[in-house]
């Protein structure tokens, strides 16, 4: 157990952007996964779903490129996918659907929002250029907010 | 994991190995800080009715002390099994106390939907190792084959 700041290597740096790869990769099949379960859903969750997921492969390839210039390898997205199969209980109705997409959504903005804080908080010289890598991820943590408002106002209007 | 967060979770492990009130020396030994800051946090937490201090017979975590450190215990037993089990590191202990600080509960929860974790958890975890009990023996079982 250790209060240390987390962030003194490119090694640790990778393994967090490995992590942000699966987090990734798991709205990326999650979504699918209810676009596929639910065939009367409406079109514009149908919407929301398809977006998410793609959204979510941008991100995950951008930051697979920034993994792979700290020398290190990614976890591909078949093997995420095949995890999300095992433990996925499908959700009861469309509220359950755009909870869990809300909770995507806050989860990945609030773990960019850690990670741009901590290379912030950190005066390591990492292997990639620091304004490029910091460029990138309040980018991706900027469409994350963007995405919890969107699901947020949708599951208002749902509810009306 | 917040630094009130990664205490509570502290002073729970060493309260179960001490079978009692948790000495501030054992804490802070266990989170490699100085006494001296052991001593302020917790007087935080028990201005926060988390903790209960009392000089030279230790800390006693509160009902709702015990509560969030559990949660925190499952959060890192979390971190640690998504290590071994999805990235597949070998050192997962020394990775999840290095990452511990900067994954967030939300994170944690995320990665669980794609990890194998007992029901019983964090009653699994072994306190002397400082480790889940049930991942000690599916690595050391994996180091077998």
């Amino acid at each position: 157990m250790s209060l240390q700041s987390p962030l003194s290597s490119d090694h640790q740096l990778a393994r967090l952007l490995q992590i942000g790869v699966v987090l990734e990769e798991v709205v990326e099949a999650r979504a699918a996964k209810h676009a596929s379960e639910f065939d009367d859903i409406d079109s514009e969750v149908r919407g929301l779903l398809e977006e998410a997921s793609a959204e979510s492969e941008r991100h995950r390839e951008r930051l697979e490129t920034l993994v792979d210039e700290l020398d290190a390898e990614t976890i591909g997205f078949e093997q995420i996918q095949q995890l999300v199969e095992q433990q996925y209980g499908a959700d009861e109705d469309f509220d359950g659907v755009l909870y869990d997409q809300l909770c995507n959504e806050e989860t990945a903005y609030k773990f960019y929002d850690d990670l741009v804080a901590a290379i912030e908080g950190s005066d390591v010289s990492f292997s990639v250029d620091r304004d490029h890598l910091l460029g990138v991820l309040r980018e991706i943590r900027a469409e994350e907010e963007a995405g919890v408002e969107e699901v947020t106002e949708l599951m208002e209007r749902e509810q009306l | 994991m917040n630094t009130a967060d990664q205490y509570l979770k502290a002073i729970y492990v060493v309260q179960q190995l001490e079978d009692g009130p948790a000495s501030t020396g054992a804490v802070a030994d266990c989170l490699d800080v100085s006494p001296a800051s052991a001593n302020e946090m917790i007087g935080k937490l028990e201005s926060e009715d988390l903790c209960n201090h009392e000089k030279y017979k230790g800390v006693d975590l509160t009902e709702e002390g015990i509560v969030r450190a559990r949660d925190a215990l499952q959060h890192y037993c979390i971190i640690e099994r998504f290590l071994l089990e999805v990235l597949e590191v070998d050192e997962f202990r020394a990775e999840a106390q290095q990452l511990e600080p900067v994954i967030d509960e939300t994170v944690a929860e995320r990665l669980d939907t794609i990890i194998d974790r007992a029901p019983q958890c964090p009653d699994c975890f072994d306190h002397e190792a400082d480790v889940c009990g049930l991942l000690v023996n599916q690595h050391d079982a994996v180091d077998a084959d």
